[in-house]
């Protein structure tokens, strides 16, 4: 099923804050930090995402990854700093807000004792869409899982329930789309067809921000890629040639870099 | 905004309710844990079919609190599983909803047992306890719903401690102990030869007082505990 076209703009260069107009067309970090107790886990970080644009958060385990996800999606705070969408304020953190928002994190987010299409039926109903029940039928279609779909998710594979669990993100067509680690379990072919479904969400301008290991799977999938470094971001670039070689070089001169410090 | 808070509250329940009729699990363990408490209790204060005084009104609060707390600390377990929790956080909805939707799944548990353990109470203790079914159904009900709105949101706010287990009945039973009480004494009333009707409207009132205190600060401070 086709992505409905929406008017916000294909933009791909990063603006200024005081640029942002539309509501949802941008998501921003301003100075960001974030502390966990004594913990730093997000240090002074500072980037925007434009709407029809795929950006890549990379970095080694712990770098703060999956904190920079959370605090995109309102699930924590930041500590100090603050993050926009679009034209709403850095303090707006409520439902207007939140359901724009769709999160796919580590774990699937589904009810292993329910069926696919009650998950669906349940989180269509949750996040207000209007017609639960044809959501449900269309993210089953997209997921093909429509011949499964009244059977529990705890008989599914990991494959299955990742495909579910991103459609069960995306079932209120959210302008900004947080993926961590979208690509775990999906084998070549449901990884080629997850790359085509971000692709569509991006011509549909819509704000993708992921974090990935599987830099095969979203190899000229990211039009820009942030790097991570111990909670600080090291830069926002695009990528150019191999994603693979483009994280090696960068968090080689990180490693020299802080060998020499040391 | 109040058709969509009771919209998202009734899929809460419902999604708990068809969950726990597919699995049985909080169902079975509390009613097993409601009826062996019951069972034990009956053979310490029962001898030679003469129960001892009012213990019956005891025991079954007793029961109660017990099979509740076993209910309420895993009332979260199936949002902390595969972090749906933060998923139903993420929805445009008022949070409080997510709560009353949680209590009213707990309450509709914990009426079963309820359903089922009075009885039991009445033929191991040889009581009247069903003589006036209205009043006792009006302190069980405004008992649980007491005890279950505290216990939910203990229950919410301690889905990320790793000790929850241990947590959830050390915080519960001090706050909870007026419910427990008033609930006791109301029952002690039903089991007299001659009821006084005025005292046991009394603690029914009590109970709602303690209700009302409860679940108003339960829905101001739900929203602030699962935010961060």
């Amino acid at each position: 099923m086709a992505e409905p076209a929406v008017s916000a703009p294909t933009v791909k260069s990063v603006m200024s804050t005081s640029q942002f107009s539309d509501a949802f067309d941008c998501l921003a970090f301003e100075d960001v930090s974030r502390y966990f107790g004594r913990m730093r886990a997000l240090s002074h970080v500072s980037f925007s995402c434009m709407a029809g644009e795929i950006v890549g958060v990379l970095g080694p385990n712990g770098a703060g990854k999956s904190t920079l996800l959370a605090l995109a999606a309102t699930l924590i705070s930041p500590s100090a700093g603050g993050i926009r969408y679009g034209n709403h304020g850095t303090h707006e953190r409520g439902g207007n807000v939140r359901a724009n928002i769709g999160m796919l994190s580590h774990d699937t987010q589904l009810y292993p004792e329910l069926t696919a299409r009650e998950n669906l039926h349940f989180f269509a109903g949750l996040f207000g869409v209007q017609d639960p029940a044809s959501c449900a039928e269309a993210a089953l279609s997209r997921s093909a899982l429509r011949a499964r779909g009244d059977e529990p998710v705890m008989k599914f594979s990991r494959g299955m329930r990742q495909r579910l669990a991103l459609e069960r993100a995306l079932i209120h067509d959210p302008k900004l789309v947080l993926l961590d680690e979208p690509f775990t379990g999906l084998d070549d072919s449901s990884s080629k067809s997850l790359a085509n479904r971000l692709q569509g969400l991006r011509d549909s301008g819509r704000i993708i921000l992921l974090t990935t290991h599987d830099f095969e799977a979203a190899e000229g999938l990211l039009d820009r890629v942030a790097l991570l470094w111990d909670g600080a971001l090291l830069n926002v670039e695009p990528v150019t040639g191999s994603l693979r070689d483009h994280y090696v070089s960068h968090t080689r001169q990180v490693a020299r870099t802080v060998k020499v410090s040391k | 905004m109040v058709s969509r808070f009771i919209q998202v509250a009734w899929l809460i329940v419902k999604k708990d309710l068809t969950i726990e009729a597919r699995s049985r699990e909080l169902f079975l363990t509390t009613l097993f844990f409601a009826a062996s408490c019951v069972l034990v209790f009956a053979f310490g204060f029962v001898s030679d079919q003469n129960p001892i005084g009012e213990a019956a009104a005891g025991i079954l609060w007793i029961a109660i609190a017990f099979a509740g707390t076993l209910a309420l600390g895993r009332a979260f377990e199936r949002e902390r599983y595969h972090d749906v929790l933060h998923a139903l956080l993420l929805a445009p909805a008022d949070r409080p909803a997510i709560y009353i939707g949680k209590l009213l799944g707990v309450i509709c548990l914990l009426a079963i047992v309820e359903i089922i353990i009075v009885p039991l109470i009445s033929l191991f203790f040889q009581t009247p306890i069903l003589r006036h079914p209205w009043l006792l159904g009006g302190l069980l009900a405004c008992g649980t719903l007491g005890f279950a709105s505290v216990g939910t949101l203990f229950a919410a706010m301690l889905v990320r401690a790793r000790s929850r287990d241990v947590l959830l009945p050390v915080l519960l039973y001090p706050i909870t102990i007026p419910v427990i009480i008033a609930g006791v004494r109301g029952t002690v009333l039903l089991l007299q030869p001659e009821i006084d009707v005025v005292m046991v409207r009394a603690w029914i009132g009590m109970l709602v007082f303690f209700d009302v205190v409860f679940i108003t600060l339960s829905l101001w401070t739900f929203e602030p505990l699962m935010t961060d």
